[in-house]
Formats: C-alpha cells, sequence, structure tokens
C-alpha cells in the first residue's frame, strides 16, 4: 500500500517555515540601515569595529582551550568507562548533564563565591587566571555535550576488543589511546568541539559576570544600544554555527575506516 | 618441561567459579583446542592465557617463564578474535604492521615482515584496502596475519570462524591449520564446534563447566569418551541405560537384552545402573557375517539425509540409531519393519557415568 507523502511535507513545511521566517526577517532587517535601499552597511561598521575583532578572536581562543581540555577530560574518562567501569556510567551520564539543569548564572555566583581574591585559591584576582577560570567554566558548560559526542563515537566502535587487540601485540595505554582509539572516534571529536565551539562563542553570562571582553557580551552591548547591527551580528553567528555543522559533516563524512559493526 | 603449563588455574567471579581445576601441558607446536559448549570457561581460560582475565588461583608457564602475572602486552603471545578486531583507521599493511611497530623494529625490517605476512594468508594485492573494503573471512586471514608477524610464543584463537558462513569456515579452518604447521607455532584454538575441533587439532580438551573433562586426540575423544558428557557433545551418539551383569566379562543388559562390551565395566558392581554409548555408524542392520552384539527390534523412523540414511530402532523402552550409506540400487528400509542390528562387542561403551 503506498502510504500518502502530503502529511509529512505539510509538517516538514511548517517547521522550515517557522525556523526561517524569523532568520529571513532578521537578515532583511539587517540591510535597512541606509534610508530607502537595501546595504551591507551594518556588516561593514561590525566587522569593522574593533571591538568585534577583539572579542571575537578572544572567545575563539577560548573556545580552542576549551576544547583541548574537554577532549583531555572527556576521552580518557568515557573510555575508563566504557572499558572498565561500566557500572559507573549511569553516575558519570548524571553529572555530565548537571550543567543543562544548573543555570549559568548559579555557576558563575558559586565560582565567585569560591574564587574570589580572598579564597585560598584566588582565580579572580588577574586577568589571566580569571580566563582560566572562565574556560573551566566554559569546559563545564560544553560537557554534557563532549561527553555525549564521545561516548555515542566509542559506543560504535568495539573498544574492548580493539584495545585487547593492540594489547595483545605489545601496546601500552598511550599509543592504544592515541593510535587505536583516537583515530576512530574522529568524527565524534569533532561533533563535540564544534559544538563546544559554538557554545563558547555565543555564551554571555559567565563572562559578563567574570568580567571578560568575549563575544557574548560585545552581542549584548551593540544589541542594547544599535538598531541595525545587532541583526548583522545575529546573522553573523548564525553563520558562524552553520559553517561549525557543516564543519561536522565534512570532517565526519571524511573519517577512514569503520569496524565491522558500524559498517 | 612441556612449553606452555597450566597448573591448578581457577577463575571465579563473585562466588561463580567459571574455571576451576584446569591442568594442561601442551608441547611446542602443538595445536591444543578447547572445546565445549556456551559457559563452559573455554575463553575465559584462553583470556587467562592472554593476560585479559587474572587467575583466582593456579599458575600459567610459557617457556619455562611464569607468566601468571604479567600484563598482556609483556607476554608475547599471539591473539585472534571472534569480531576480527582489526583497527578500522589502518589499512592491511598498517594493521599487520602495527605490533612490529609497537616493538621498535626499523622500516627496513617491517616492510619485509608485512609482504612475507600477506603472501602468507594470500593477500597481498589487499595491503592498502581498509578492514571495511574486505569480507569477514578476508578480516580474519588479516587478523592472523597480524597475531603472527611478530613472532608470538603462543597463538590464541577465540571462535576465530564463528562469524563466517559454513564454506568460507571449512577453507579457512584448512589455511590456519596450514599457518599453524609451516610456522610451527603452539595454538590455543577455542571453539563450540566439534567438526573444527576433531579436523584441526593434535589434542583436544573438552571443557564442561568450567572443568576439563576430557583431553586427548580427536581419536581418543571420539571414539573413547570417559564421560556422558563428551559421549554427547562429540558427535551423534546412542545413549542407553545399561544393568550390569558381570563386570568382568563386559556383560550388560539393555532393556533386558543382554550384551557384551570387550572395553570393561571397571569398578562396576552388578546390578548397578551404567550409560552405555554406542555410534550410529558402528552398527549394523541384518548382517549375517557380523560377530558381536546382536538385538532384535523394529524400525520406528528413518531419515533420509542424502549421503547418508538414519535409521532408528526400538526395542520396548530404548532405541538405537545408526547409519547407513545410501545405495542408489536399494531402498531403504520401512517403518515397522523387524530387523536385527548388529554391533561389536569392541564399539560398546560402558562409560563411567551412572545413566
Amino acid at each position: 500500500m503506498k502510504t500518502s507523502k502530503i502529511g509529512p511535507w505539510i509538517a516538514f513545511t511548517l517547521g522550515a517555515l517557522y525556523f526561517i521566517i524569523p532568520l529571513i526577517a532578521t537578515f532583511e532587517f539587517s540591510l535597512r540601515l541606509k534610508r530607502g535601499e537595501y546595504s551591507f552597511e551594518a556588516y561593514r561598521i561590525v566587522l569593522g569595529d574593533p571591538r568585534f575583532q577583539a572579542t571575537f578572536g578572544y572567545s575563539t581562543l577560548l573556545a580552542l582551550a576549551t576544547i583541548v581540555i574537554g577532549v583531555l577530560l572527556v576521552v580518557p574518562t568515557a573510555y575508563w568507562i566504557q572499558l572498565r567501569l561500566p557500572k559507573l556510567r549511569p553516575v558519570v551520564e548524571f553529572i555530565t548533564l548537571l550543567p543543562l539543569v544548573i543555570p549559568a548564572i548559579v555557576l558563575v555566583f558559586g565560582y565567585l563565591k569560591m574564587y574570589n581574591s580572598s579564597s585560598l585559591l584566588p582565580l579572580t584576582s588577574s586577568p589571566w587566571s580569571t580566563n582560566l577560570l572562565l574556560t573551566f567554566g566554559y569546559v563545564t558548560l560544553a560537557l554534557p555535550y563532549m561527553y555525549r559526542a564521545v561516548d555515542t563515537g566509542l559506543r560504535a566502535i568495539d573498544v574492548r576488543t580493539l584495545t585487547e587487540a593492540a594489547e595483545s601485540l605489545g601496546a601500552k595505554w598511550p599509543t592504544i589511546l592515541f593510535k587505536v582509539i583516537l583515530p576512530n572516534v574522529r568524527s565524534a571529536l569533532l561533533s563535540g568541539a564544534f559544538l563546544t565551539f559554538a557554545i563558547v562563542i555565543g555564551e554571555f553570562t559567565m563572562a559578563a559576570l567574570l568580567d571578560r571582553p568575549a563575544f557574548g557580551p560585545y552581542l549584548q552591548l551593540i544589541g542594547a544600544n544599535r538598531a541595525y547591527e545587532p541583526s548583522a551580528l545575529a546573522i553573523i553567528a548564525f553563520f558562524v554555527t552553520w559553517a561549525c555543522m557543516g564543519l561536522i559533516q565534512v570532517f565526519g563524512r571524511g573519517a577512514r575506516g569503520a569496524s565491522p559493526e558500524t559498517r | 618441561m612441556s612449553f606452555l603449563v597450566i597448573e591448578a588455574l581457577r577463575k571465579t567471579f563473585g562466588q561463580h567459579a567459571v574455571v576451576e581445576h584446569f591442568d594442561l601441558a601442551a608441547e611446542r607446536g602443538e595445536f591444543v583446542s578447547f572445546l565445549g559448549p556456551s559457559g563452559c570457561g573455554k575463553t575465559t581460560t584462553l583470556r587467562m592465557v592472554a593476560g585479559f582475565e587474572t587467575p583466582t588461583a593456579g599458575r600459567i608457564r610459557i617457556d619455562g617463564r611464569d607468566v601468571t602475572g604479567l600484563r598482556p602486552n609483556q607476554r608475547n603471545v599471539g591473539m585472534v578474535f571472534q569480531s576480527y578486531a582489526l583497527f578500522p583507521n589502518m589499512t592491511v599493511a598498517q594493521n599487520v604492521a602495527f605490533g612490529l611497530k609497537v616493538a621498535g623494529r626499523s622500516a627496513a625490517e617491517i616492510g619485509p615482515r608485512v609482504d612475507e605476512m600477506l603472501k602468507l594468508i594470500k593477500l597481498p594485492h589487499l595491503a592498502e584496502r581498509y578492514p571495511y573494503q574486505l569480507s569477514g573471512g578476508q578480516q580474519q586471514r588479516v587478523a592472523l596475519a597480524r597475531a603472527i608477524a611478530i613472532k608470538p610464543q603462543i597463538l590464541l584463537l577465540d571462535e576465530p570462524l564463528s562469524a563466517l558462513d559454513a564454506k568460507i569456515r571449512i577453507s579457512l579452518r584448512e589455511e590456519i591449520k596450514a599457518v599453524q604447521r609451516t610456522l610451527g607455532i603452539t595454538t590455543i584454538y577455542v571453539t563450540h564446534d566439534q567438526e573444527e575441533a576433531l579436523s584441526m587439532s593434535d589434542r583436544i580438551v573438552v571443557m564442561n563447566e568450567g572443568k576439563a573433562e576430557q583431553i586427548g586426540t580427536p581419536f581418543e575423544i571420539y571414539n573413547y569418551p570417559r564421560t556422558r558428557f563428551v559421549a554427547s557433545f562429540v558427535g551423534t551418539l546412542n545413549l542407553l541405560p545399561g544393568k550390569v551383569i558381570d563386570a568382568a566379562a563386559g556383560r550388560i543388559a539393555i532393556d533386558g537384552r543382554e550384551v557384551v562390551s570387550s572395553r570393561g565395566l571397571a569398578g562396576a558392581q552388578p546390578g548397578e545402573i551404567r550409560t552405555v554409548a554406542l555410534r550410529p555408524e558402528a552398527v549394523t542392520l541384518n548382517d549375517p557375517r557380523a560377530d558381536g552384539n546382536r538385538m532384535e527390534g523394529t524400525i520406528e523412523d528413518v531419515a533420509f539425509l542424502g549421503s547418508v540414511v538414519r535409521i532408528r530402532v526400538r526395542f520396548g523402552e530404548s532405541s538405537i540409531s545408526l547409519d547407513t550409506f545410501n545405495n542408489p540400487s536399494v531402498q531403504p528400509p520401512e517403518r515397522g519393519q523387524a530387523v536385527t542390528v548388529c554391533f561389536a562387542h569392541a564399539d560398546l561403551q560402558v562409560l563411567q557415568d551412572a545413566a
């Protein structure tokens, strides 16, 4: 029996319109800086603003640091949970999901309380150490996405047997982790990395309350004081996010090899 | 001293003992199979030899060296897994070279060794392929090449053919045996397939509930099973309850009919009930020349299996299955036909277990 495809197409079209119409409206509004004509003047102003370049560069740097620390924290943890401590999986999953239920503002107030200049570990006492604290905060915020991505990647390969095969061939832990496991979860790692990047680029609360010159507070500042430029910034932010998603697809598809189970 | 010595090996998970009282001495170059049903402890024993499981008690020695406490990467054993376990991110050649690179061998040494291994498994033309581009049989041959490339002291194979189809399985088991014979490598092979074990092994360890039920050559295991489990697990077998009449003379009654076993009834008492084992291929039908035991019965069932016709003959409460070769010019007997089954005294085995 042939099933009608009209219903799914209506649902898809409605869903697409729900997302696309505000975007088109924002884009159209961002082009109306000059009266009576469409122009990219708002984009020129935004992209030419030294504060845009400085804050975007700062957030990009912190995003990269967050990705490195996140990978170093999550990959060995997820690997050991999968290999040796599967009973701890629910506990670790619960911990990694906490940032989704604890608002960033609660986290940052906790940080300010714990790491203020009169505490035992005064991480807020200098710009450098505050940057470090902000990076750790971002690692926490990105934890649910990074852990899920890596864990899914590890589940798609037979971690235990691959580890044992490498061990029987004389390999030690660093070789197993970097030569056998990591290359086989590359696309999962990239997914986690790009999601982390997208989160860090748009994050406002932590950066604002820790008083760091990040892209999120800049977005808010422009939004509060200008009319057309915030729309241009929103479109740029969307573009950056989409670029990240596109890169996930490109690199994910390009990942070589597959285990027999995943073929 | 034997090349591989396993002494009083025991492994428990919590309160449950999966392997106990396991002893084995394998000679250099010997091909030993662990044969048994799922959960009998054969894979756990193999994994203890590989170093993936730590024994609860007992010792494992390879070439005189105690390896019980060593990590898998310190034992120099090659392992082939049921699921192939090829590294998906590496080509065939890189997979085979992996162990050699880890051992710090030079590129000048690795290249020729990889070529040699690929020639041995007859896949030199697939060196640059990735595992996902190979069939299951090809992947398992690469896994074998990878395991033996490092020149291990012992080769361990954990049900390597289980995931393959029947035709590939038969050709690959011949290849594995040929490679093993060529290299003269001591090999432990885990399988639940009796045909694999019988056709490939120098000796078989039949395992049941964590213990070695019997260790012997395929000929001994098949023809002289010591326990009911071994008898029933290896090959098709008629198992019948027999009442001992005279142990010294080997006389025993099956369903009231007296038969004789020339293999003796060690330690049996008159009146004791013992299990009697008889292979279907040892029984003939209406053979006037046959010398030995004869029993009158009625044909209950006839199954045409192609080259073999399996006939079941009933005697009161018991029945015996027998195999005859198919003869196109002779019709198989009919159900309900009265027949005489004949078998030699030497073919009737009285097992140690009670029926």
